[in-house]
């Protein structure tokens, strides 16, 4: 089947960034053509003003190189421009009459800088301020003339005098306003700015406008000529004076245009087949001129392209800032002020630092920073999201490090973080998405927050972080997760309440359990599913009815489910020890199935990464290995270190322990995964200090610690007990991990565990009391005997259907 | 020519080859399909493509008449395709019916 078109015109900024969106959510739905009129890949515009300034190269700012467009199979045709779009036809014609037909059109023509209309204006030597071209032109320039004049004293303007001073010009800017940068900065900043600038060499004529360029005889520029008759000498001129939507193509094809190409909020034009994109573009009644609006655009852009049809674009708050080097300003927002509005000044006019604040209705409206813009982020945060901020108004003008800390200690981590720091590294949730999600949405705990941003809701460490901000956020009203709450909407009941009737009631299937407990849902939902699947496992081993439809994808397969769709698989490999005929069968697999990535895991054993789902039961077959549960809640490794065998400081022989350790627990099934490891002496190569079991052998014995895991809040094991033999390891280590599977709640790992019921009621359970140990350890082999390696099981036909696709023949 | 005025069933497979409560996945050129099976024998299709990040839906805990996706836990619709509240997007939903225990699917 051919795929659907699309044509991209414009190879900038804002046509690439879609592109890049667009891939990353639906890769294979189209042809990509892409045509641009400057004969380069996409660069990144806003440093052309350090290329100018000699601080980089053109190579420097390449954003996408031609190999990239080949990679993605985007057809890229550099210094084409589009002449004409023809809506009937569906085509587009370049300049060399080529025509090309398309079934979607990505317009992202950009901006053309406004030359005023003035005699002399095409004089050789007057330039615009725009692209590549306009760069090379200026600094070709500068290395044969010796003055300038930029007309306008804005940010583009700026930057460019500053490159050609830099360039050893003699600059002249005229500006028509009064100070400098009078859109994005109040005239006390403008005038420290100005100041700062004369001190590094440009001069200023303000309040001035430009009449006419003069020439010479041979067409090239010699001055400029203003509106109050005087003259100044130059030999060129660049015009910053602004930009206008580059609408040229599409107001000849008939598309609604007004100051930029109008779009609706999903960033369609008014013909349906066409989207548009950047600065060519009006939205809302705004023409955006910088690029944070752009990269907004594309995502919605791209959503819609990619027929998921629900992104919205609503408009930007943009900030400012100028990029010469050593000089630091920052402005955003309704920072002129207004009757209305208040107004915090700090001025040191003699350390060159100049502060204000709008204020309006308890809200940050406006920020204008000169000279100490250290938290230009965090105000401009505060003005987005429109917080309110008479809690922080004593505070405000000194920064962010002034405020949030309540001086409790724990609470001082998050107030710390930025709105942009990332909390959820599962999920790539940010604490302010986090925290906004709880304004706007009025969340109160934890499982809100869950819902409503994922954050926390894959692997949950960071759930500590996450109530922080909850606490940060709501102040008095946040309600702490109650330890004893249902397991999920589906049910009042908690998880004690479940596994206590499951108990008491021999209830033996899913069925069951949810008649018996007047669930509310006909057969649960996705978080408690598993989990009373694994209490009436663990409460009755060899009886009731494991239901793989109830096991998340991973442990239904016995592979882990990777981001696109394949999965990983990775053999065990007790003690991280292997040998020669196990390596060459993985080696052999990898060359057979194509295995995209080898990789060594943290738990010591090999992993095999990007497996289809049909090909698993094969690789298991050929690789003639048994399962590293490395999918499951359940036992993942038992690492270990050399040992005695072979290290000079080993005092007993560790390797050996942890291939019985791991042999011992194999195919067991647990509330969280549960990693041990086995260290041969106290300098604990083996990491044993965070592992739900870390075994470190001295001299005399081995030491057993329990209840530490690493990750974002790492958990350093608790000294348990000390033991004397080998066999004592396993049987202690065994009835622990028996506590543990038959009280933990379903995703507890064994720090939470510990932490709810005390470390002396473990200690009493299984280091004080001898019979309570045995029984416990005797039931966790009765738990584990007789069960199969699941890949074998599946390699001699079980569940066969789950991993064959049907073919429809049509 | 419009193809929802003149379904064409295609026979895909026995009911009994879908678990209860689970998925198959059904090859198709344009993109993998989805066939679900619900507790009460109800079938639905939808793109095998989460509407979020595009996870194989079909990897997913099937509850109620909704499926959580694997990857990041949206909960999608069966019958309409659309992911549950807070989550926003909808994934292509194909006609399917049951006869006599063989499940069509319209494409
Ligand atoms: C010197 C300079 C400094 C800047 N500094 C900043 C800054 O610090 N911060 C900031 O946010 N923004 C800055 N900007 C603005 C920023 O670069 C733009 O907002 C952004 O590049 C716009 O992206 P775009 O894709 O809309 O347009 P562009 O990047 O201009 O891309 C449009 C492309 O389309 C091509 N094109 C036009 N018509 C056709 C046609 N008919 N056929 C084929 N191709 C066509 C053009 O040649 C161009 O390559 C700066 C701009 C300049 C020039
Ligand atoms: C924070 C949440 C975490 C999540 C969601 C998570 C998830 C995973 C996943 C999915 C895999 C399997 C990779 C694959 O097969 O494709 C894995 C493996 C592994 N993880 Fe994590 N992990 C987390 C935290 C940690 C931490 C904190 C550590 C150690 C400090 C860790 C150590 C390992 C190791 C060593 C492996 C390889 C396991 C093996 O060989 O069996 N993980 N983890
Ligand atoms: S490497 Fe493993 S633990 Fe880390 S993010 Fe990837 S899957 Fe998760
Ligand atoms: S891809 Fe389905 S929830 Fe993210």
């Amino acid at each position: 089947m051919s795929k659907p078109k699309l044509i991209v015109i414009g190879n900038g900024m804002a046509g690439i960034r879609t592109v890049e969106e667009l891939l990353l959510l639906a890769p294979h739905h189209y042809d990509i053509t892409v045509f641009g009129a400057e004969p380069h890949p996409n660069y990144n515009r806003i440093l052309l003003s350090p290329v100018l300034a000699g601080e980089q190269t053109f190579d420097q700012i390449v954003l996408n190189t031609v190999d990239w467009y080949a990679e993605n199979h985007i057809t890229l045709h550099m210094g084409k421009a589009i002449t004409q779009i023809d809506r009937i036809r569906r085509v587009v014609v370049a300049d060399d009459g080529s025509e090309t037909p398309y079934d979607r059109l990505l317009l992202a023509t950009g901006s053309t800088p406004v030359i005023l209309p003035i005699p002399g204006k095409d004089l050789n030597g007057v330039l615009s301020y725009r692209d590549i071209y306009d760069t090379d032109t200026m600094i070709h320039a500068a290395k044969t003339k010796q003055t300038a004049v930029v007309i306008g004293g804005g940010l583009l303007g700026l930057e460019a005098a500053n490159g050609l001073m830099l360039r050893g010009m003699a600059v002249t800017v005229v500006h028509l306003g009064h100070w400098l940068l009078d859109r994005q900065l109040d005239v006390a900043a403008g005038k420290l700015l100005e100041k700062s600038l004369r001190e590094r060499g440009l001069t200023f004529l303000l309040g001035q406008s430009t009449a006419a360029i003069i020439g010479n005889a041979a067409g090239d520029v010699c001055g400029v000529r203003f509106s109050d008759g005087t003259e100044i000498a130059t030999d060129l001129v660049v015009m910053a004076v602004g930009i206008r939507p580059n609408t040229q193509l599409a107001l000849a094809a008939g598309l609604h245009c007004k100051n930029g190409i109008v779009v609706s909020d999903a960033l369609q034009t008014y013909d349906p087949r066409i989207y548009a994109v950047g600065e060519c573009v009006n939205h809302r009644g705004t023409a955006y001129g910088l690029v944070a609006p752009l990269f907004e655009m594309a995502k919605v852009a791209a959503n819609h392209l990619a027929l998921m049809g629900y992104g919205q674009y609503q408009g930007s708050i943009l900030s400012t800032k100028l990029k010469v080097t050593g000089i630091d300003l920052f402005s955003a927002g309704d920072f002129m002020g207004s009757d209305e509005a208040e107004e915090i000044v700090l001025s040191d006019p003699a350390g060159g630092v100049y502060k204000k604040l709008v204020i309006k209705d308890d809200k940050l409206i406006g920020a204008c920073l000169y000279g100490d813009t250290l938290d230009a982020a965090w105000y401009f945060k505060l003005l987005r999201d429109g917080r309110n901020i008479s809690d922080l108004r004593d505070h405000l003008m000194f920064g962010e490090s002034s405020v949030g800390d309540a001086g409790v200690a724990g609470q001082s981590r998050v107030s710390g973080m930025q709105d942009k720091d990332e909390v959820c590294g599962c999920n790539g949730v940010c604490k302010g998405t986090i925290v906004k999600a709880i304004n706007e949405q009025g969340l109160f705990t934890v499982d809100d927050v869950k819902k409503h941003t994922k954050a926390a809701s894959s692997c949950g460490s960071c759930t500590g972080l996450v109530e922080q901000i909850l606490m940060n956020t709501l102040g008095t009203h946040f309600q702490e997760t109650p330890k004893t709450k249902a397991v999920c909407g589906c049910t009042d009941h908690t998880h004690a309440q479940v596994r206590q009737s499951i108990k008491q009631h021999h209830l033996l299937n899913h069925a069951q359990v949810y008649e018996f407990m007047d669930w509310r849902t006909p057969n649960g939902c996705a978080t408690c599913r598993p989990a009373v699947n694994y209490y009436l496992l663990s409460t009755w081993p060899h009886e009731s009815v494991d239901d793989p439809q109830s096991r998340f994808v991973n442990e239904r397969v016995h592979a882990n489910i990777q981001k696109d769709g394949t999965f990983s698989v990775i053999p065990q490999m007790k003690g991280g020890v292997t040998n020669a005929s196990e390596l060459r069968r993985i080696a052999d697999v990898a060359d057979k199935y194509a295995v995209p990535l080898l990789k060594v895991t943290g738990g010591q054993r090999i992993d095999l990464l990007g497996i289809k789902k049909e090909d698993l039961v094969n690789v298991w077959a050929d690789l003639g290995m048994q399962s590293g549960h490395a999918y499951g809640k359940s036992i993942r490794t038992v690492k270990t270190c050399v040992g005695s065998e072979f290290c000079r400081f080993g005092t007993q022989n560790s390797t050996q322990m942890g291939i019985d350790l791991e042999t011992m627990l194999a195919n067991m099934w647990s509330p969280h995964k549960v990693k041990l490891a086995v260290s041969g002496c106290p300098r604990n190569c083996a990491e044993s200090g965070i592992k739900d079991v870390g075994v470190i052998a001295v001299e005399s014995g081995w030491e057993l610690y329990v209840g530490g895991n690493g990750g974002i809040k790492t958990e350093v094991a608790q000294f348990f007990c000390k033991v004397k033999t080998a066999d004592e390891v396993k049987e202690y280590s065994g009835a622990f991990l028996q506590l543990y599977r038959e009280e933990a709640y379903y995703l507890d790992r064994t720090v939470h565990y510990i932490a709810r019921v005390g470390l002396d009621y473990v200690k009493a359970k299984v280091v004080e009391d001898a019979a309570n140990r045995q029984a416990l350890f005797e039931r966790l082999l009765y738990s584990l005997d007789g069960l199969r390696d699941p890949w074998a099981e599946r390699i001699a036909g079980k569940a066969k259907r789950e991993f064959i696709p049907i073919k429809v023949i049509a | 020519m419009n193809m929802k005025a003149n379904p064409s069933w295609i026979s895909v497979c026995h009911i009994d080859e879908i678990p209860m409560l689970g998925s198959r996945v059904v090859e198709h050129p344009s993109g993998n399909i989805a066939v679900f099976r619900t507790a009460n024998d109800t079938v639905f299709a939808l793109l095998d493509h989460c509407p979020h990040k595009g996870g194989p839906l079909s990897q997913g805990i099937v509850h109620g008449e909704s499926v959580t996706c694997p990857l990041h836990s949206w909960n999608i619709d069966l019958k309409t395709g659309q992911a549950r509240a807070p989550d926003q997007g909808c994934a292509r939903r194909f006609p399917s019916k049951l006869e006599e225990g063989q499940v069509f699917l319209s494409l």
